[in-house]
């Protein structure tokens, strides 16, 4: 139990992170900032809560500078037409330098942490109580992100609208939704959740601040928005799997050091099957001829993914 | 032309933002770039190591050039450095015979190692249409676990394994100094060769000319009769095999091992200086020279002023992003149709 | 109730989409509007429903002025347009797609929705799974799922682009049964087509455009030819093509189709050497699939092509250019010149050196003979991007080698202007001299009846009549396209 309830906590960044890109793609932006967007705001959301002594602090800070960053993304590639490409990257670039700049003088400091809060009474149900309910307020809001965000964008009008704006802006625009609002909320909204991911691993997950102390997250989100196709949901469960066979792996470590080595890189491997195999004509046939298998097989991608849109 | 209007601003606009970081980062600004150009040009020993980070940095720039003239974003440049510098480490270690030998013999390996993992995204870029900067940022981190595999698995150090590197080269494999200077004449002369190569391949030569049609506009490419999949192909092995070269020049040149992180994030830096340059070849060099002083310059802030080395990293990515925004805003406001990075003069 | 459109005026550069449009439909009123491609209909229409706003002119309905900026602001007023592709989101199921953009709470309202589909479907006579995808029904219920939407946010003007294209014939009645219910409610429904016999058979007013004006109304029913020469102007028929002798078949198709669509673009088809096939028919009828065809661009479901006696049909494209074939696309800076690549190099790229270096002093040398030649303005250096549209032909023509077999071309005149649209045939006119076999595909009758030896006419995807261009008359060609055969 304890070992299933370790994996759920170290879901919790991931899963963040995964959540804020899929709110961001789905409204057809990409923002490839991500890895760097994390660091800097684990970095930022350390450093501010070391300095006040709360940890709520650090969540605004690290929020704060994850939705600047993805600002930045949106008004480049909306307003200014620039390739999101080419600015994710560069701000990817920029924004991990930063973090190992203006975190130097934090590196091995301690600071506060998010305390652990078992809910009342759900805790209290046996084996669910313990692996999901004896956390704190970081990994439960992580259930919340997934929650809230497959609820908004499969239920609500907006969320609805978020996906139009993702998949076919012309006729988004034709039925009155301002396709580039959308667009920034989208995009600002998944810089905070980015941000979330960042404050989890250094106020909670890992609860300090070093170099690399977010080795790879962003990558490794950006694939699982992609494994998961775009499903918050599927791509919640794909980060709980991993982080599971992480756990597998770190138990062989000792005995097999090479093993755990071709585990960390299973995501990407997975992400290049998945767009791989999403691109046969044999799938397509099959997602064809059984409608209802096609959210499980794999997740289309936002048509309107990283392109710009203007009305006349 | 119009590059040639926003050129000053741009500048103009990278040199507040250089300003405001070292304001920011509590330097006097004056004083600390005075440190940074003595760090790097301020003796023949401080020249070599500027070389040393110049040498690495203008192959993979150089090869970077050749994917974006083709309108590839080849991300997993990280990732042929690595698998550079695993070849070249073991032709090193498997080869034994004078420098003459084994030295070509590593850099070849490099650069078909380098090749070979760029034909990967090739591959699944002109068969299944997967993008290519999906499958290259994977390819890096599975290139990255190889190595690390190869360090703490078969290549480990005689008794102990650790993840510090493997045993160093036999001397003869290293890339051959004159002198004390760090910085080889082989690696120099490659990376001189090797902008020399793409400026005559990309702005002279019916092959580059190709290049830049496809990566312009495929369509077009194509009814013109021109075979645009094997034209992308080509662009990333060619890619591929530069900064393989640059990843052997890490690592017989450099480390003189193998060791863990072994691109030196000189495949991304690479990727900085070729937006900078706007896709223009000339500029490569003198951009890339550019950035390697501020790498190794900064190096000295820390001795002289306190301040951490790592504000190398935040001045170019601040100056890279200030001109791309600056040039996008010039663009809004001449109200021209959309801008898209990736195309340019070579 | 009525709508009334006045003095309406759109400019693309100096293109004139619009130029002075006025317009007076009735409530309860079915109104056709006709006119070529190009003629302004959509643009029209377009402003109208708010997607474009116009330069100049006014929009009145039930007597209050309209400003229009926004399909939102449109269809708020009442104003709603069905587009040719129906703008559905093809992931989302058909409830969605008929909630989507609504007002309401912050959840969607699938319950209420799913009774209001309900309700609207029945009164219209349509049936729809609200739990399909939208990406499994075919366009003609994609159609019905937008014209349902429309009419439930309470759209009292109804506009209609092509609808009639690629929908079945069943669903075309019902189409019809349709908006002659809506029209017998006051509904103003406008009726955009190009098809003669629907307009005829559905409308009761019909008004008629040409180059941005409107040049004719009607009030149906009234004389075809009326209408044909209204559309397609009177034509002097010229007889300034010299005469060649045919010779060898250089193009022969038999029982080909493509492989994205089913049925055969034509049983048997030849051209011969020196002989000029036009093409004729509403913008995607299948002529451009018919052109990338024989061009080897796409790829063949099948049939057989066969050219200078092989059959390149599913052969590479590299086979039909070695074949002699030649393709000029009409998307000239899209799919035909490279932006950013100077003269000079376009025609390196399709020059006959093979060296490895390009020689510069000889591109420019060999550019500047082709400039000269081809009288393009411009030079060597210029990029193609920085060209007229004009020019952009010309060096596309300038590129194809001296005497190709075959002669693809696609609306090789549109958007020029006179002059340059006399040199092309000029020069085209030259090469059919030579022995080449020109295919064209064009939406001007003029030049089609002026030009060929013999004129295709497409219709909803298939050639439905090959004529020898000397006994097409403008309204027999009219005819045909309207997919009228007699």
């Amino acid at each position: 139990m304890e070992v299933l309830a370790g994996v759920v906590a170290a879901s919790a960044p991931l899963i963040y992170a995964v959540v804020g890109e899929t709110i961001t793609e789905k409204a057809g932006v990409v923002n490839l900032s991500l890895d760097g967007s994390i660091m800097l705001s684990a970095m930022v959301g350390f450093a501010a809560a070391a300095t006040s002594g709360s940890v709520i602090v650090g969540f605004v800070a690290a929020i704060a500078v994850s939705m600047t960053i993805a600002g930045v993304v949106a008004f480049s590639g909306i307003a200014l037409r620039l390739n999101q490409i080419a600015v994710g990257f560069v701000l990817f670039l920029l924004a991990k330098q930063l973090a190992l700049f203006f975190g130097d003088p934090y590196i091995g400091r301690t600071g506060p942490q998010v305390a652990a809060w078992d809910l009342p009474l759900l805790s209290d149900i046996p084996v669910v109580g313990e692996v999901f309910f004896s956390h704190n307020l970081s990994v439960y809001g992580s259930f919340v992100a997934v929650i809230a965000t497959g609820f908004f964008l499969a239920r609500t009008r907006r969320g609805l609208e978020v996906r139009a704006v993702g998949e076919r802006p012309e006729a988004a625009h034709a039925r009155g939704i301002p396709v580039n609002r959308v667009r920034y909320a989208a995009t600002l909204v998944g810089g905070a959740f980015v941000g979330m991911a960042g404050a989890a691993v250094s106020l909670d997950q890992i609860a300090g601040w070093r170099e690399n102390l977010t080795v790879n997250l962003g990558w490794i989100a950006l694939a699982f928005v992609i494994f998961g196709g775009w499903n918050p949901w599927r791509v919640a469960l794909a980060c709980l799997l991993y982080r599971g066979l992480l756990f597998v792996a770190g138990e062989f470590q000792v005995e097999f050091p090479e093993f755990v080595q071709v585990l960390t890189q299973l995501p990407f491997l997975l992400m290049i099957l998945a767009l791989t195999v999403l691109n046969t004509e044999r799938f397509r046939v099959v997602a064809r001829r059984f409608p209802r298998l096609r959210p499980f097989l794999a997740g289309e991608a936002p048509t309107a993914l990283g392109t710009t849109f203007h009305p006349e | 032309m119009k590059r040639l209007r926003s050129a000053p601003l741009a500048l103009a606009a990278a040199l507040g933002a250089i300003v405001v970081i070292l304001f920011a980062a509590g330097a006097p600004p004056l004083e600390a770039m005075r440190v940074i150009f003595e760090g790097a040009f301020g003796t023949t020993d401080r020249l070599g190591a500027t070389l040393m980070a110049w040498t690495p940095l203008v192959l993979a720039a150089a090869g970077l050039l050749i994917t974006f003239q083709a309108g590839l974003w080849n991300i997993g440049v990280e990732g042929q450095i690595a698998m550079g510098a695993i070849g070249a480490a073991w032709m090193a270690r498997s080869v034994e015979g004078p420098s003459l030998v084994v030295v070509p013999l590593t850099l070849i390996g490099g650069a078909v190692f380098g090749a070979a993992w760029a034909l990967i995204p090739a591959w699944l870029r002109t068969r299944f249409r997967v993008h290519e900067i999906f499958s290259g940022v994977a390819l890096s981190f599975v290139a990255a676990a190889i190595a690390v595999y190869l360090i703490i698995g078969p290549w480990s150090r005689t008794g102990v394994a650790s993840t510090s590197g493997t045993d160093i080269f036999d001397p003869r494999a290293w890339l051959p100094t004159i002198g004390s200077w760090r910085a080889s004449p082989v690696g120099i002369g490659a990376a001189v060769a090797a902008v020399a190569a793409v400026l005559v391949l990309l702005r002279g030569s019916r092959f580059g000319l190709r290049i830049r049609a496809v990566g312009r506009n495929a369509e077009s490419a194509h009814l013109l009769g021109i075979p645009t999949q094997r034209y992308l192909v080509a662009a990333f092995a060619m890619c591929g095999a530069l900064a393989g070269i640059a990843g052997t020049v890490q690592a017989t040149g450099f480390h003189h091992k193998l060791v863990p992180s072994i691109s030196g994030g000189y495949g991304f830096l690479g990727v900085l200086v070729v937006l900078l340059a706007g896709f223009r070849a000339l500029w490569i060099a003198p951009i890339a020279l550019f950035f390697a002083a501020i790498q190794v310059g900064s190096t000295q802030l820390s001795l002289r002023l306190g301040i951490d080395s790592s504000l190398a990293g935040v001045i170019q990515g601040a100056l890279v992003l200030v001109v791309l925004i600056v040039g996008g805003f010039q663009v809004y406001s001449a109200a021209r149709g959309p801008v898209v990075t990736g195309e340019g003069e070579a | 109730m009525s709508l009334v459109l006045r003095n309406i005026h759109k400019h693309y550069g100096s293109v004139r989409a619009n130029d002075g449009v006025d317009l007076e439909i009735a409530p309860g009123e079915l109104h056709g509007l006709l006119g070529e491609n190009g003629a302004g209909k959509s643009t029209l229409m377009k402003v109208v429903s708010g997607f474009i706003a116009a330069d100049s002119g006014s929009i009145e309905f039930d007597g209050a002025p309209l400003g229009v900026a926004s399909p939102r602001v449109a269809l708020e007023h009442g104003i709603g347009m069905l587009h040719q592709d129906p703008l559905v989101f093809r992931p989302f199921s058909v409830l969605d797609n008929f909630l989507l953009g609504s007002a309401g709470g912050v959840l969607v309202d699938r319950k209420g929705g799913r009774s209001s589909l309900a309700e609207m479907a029945a009164r219209y006579g349509f049936d729809f799974d609200p739990d399909a995808d939208a990406r499994s029904l075919t366009v003609g219920e994609r159609q019905q799922l937008e014209i349902t939407r429309l009419l439930w946010r309470g759209a009292r003007v109804l506009i209609l682009d092509e609808p009639t294209t690629g929908i079945s014939e069943p669903q075309r009645v019902k189409l019809f049964a349709v908006l002659r219910q809506l029209a017998a409610e006051r509904l103003i429904v406008i009726f955009v087509s190009h098809k003669l016999e629907e307009v005829e058979a559905l409308c009761h007013r019909v008004t008629v455009m040409s180059r941005g004006r409107v040049v004719g109304r009607r009030e149906l029913p009234t004389p075809r030819h009326d209408l044909v020469r209204l559309m397609f102007g009177d034509i002097t028929l010229g007889g300034a093509r010299p005469e060649v002798t045919l010779g060898d078949p250089a193009l022969s198709l038999r029982g080909v189709a493509a492989r994205t669509r089913g049925a055969p673009l034509h049983a048997d088809l030849t051209v011969r050497r020196g002989e000029v096939l036009g093409l004729a028919g509403l913008e995607g009828s299948g002529q451009r699939t018919f052109l990338r065809l024989c061009a080897g661009l796409d790829p063949v479901g099948s049939g057989t092509i066969v050219i200078g006696g092989h059959d390149l049909a599913g052969k590479p494209y590299r086979r039909f250019l070695d074949a002699g074939v030649h393709y000029i696309p009409a998307g000239r800076l899209e799919e035909g010149l490279i932006a950013g690549l100077s003269v000079a190099e376009h025609f390196e790229l399709v020059g006959p050196n093979r060296s490895f270096m390009v020689d510069r002093g000889a591109a420019d040398t060999l550019a500047a003979e082709r400039i000269a030649e081809f009288s393009i303005k411009g030079e060597a250096a210029t990029t193609a991007e920085a060209l007229s549209g004009g020019n952009q032909q010309r060096l596309l023509m300038a590129m194809a080698p001296d005497h190709p077999v075959l002669l693809l071309m696609e609306h090789p005149t549109r958007g020029l202007d006179l002059g340059s649209a006399q040199w092309v045939w000029d020069r085209m006119l030259r090469s059919r001299a030579g022995g080449t076999a020109i295919v064209f595909a064009s939406s001007d009758l003029e030049e089609l009846q002026r030009y060929s030896d013999r004129i295709a006419v497409f219709y909803e995807g298939r050639i439905i009549a090959v004529i020898p261009a000397s006994t097409a008359t403008s309204s027999s060609l009219g005819l045909l396209i309207g997919g009228v055969v007699s």
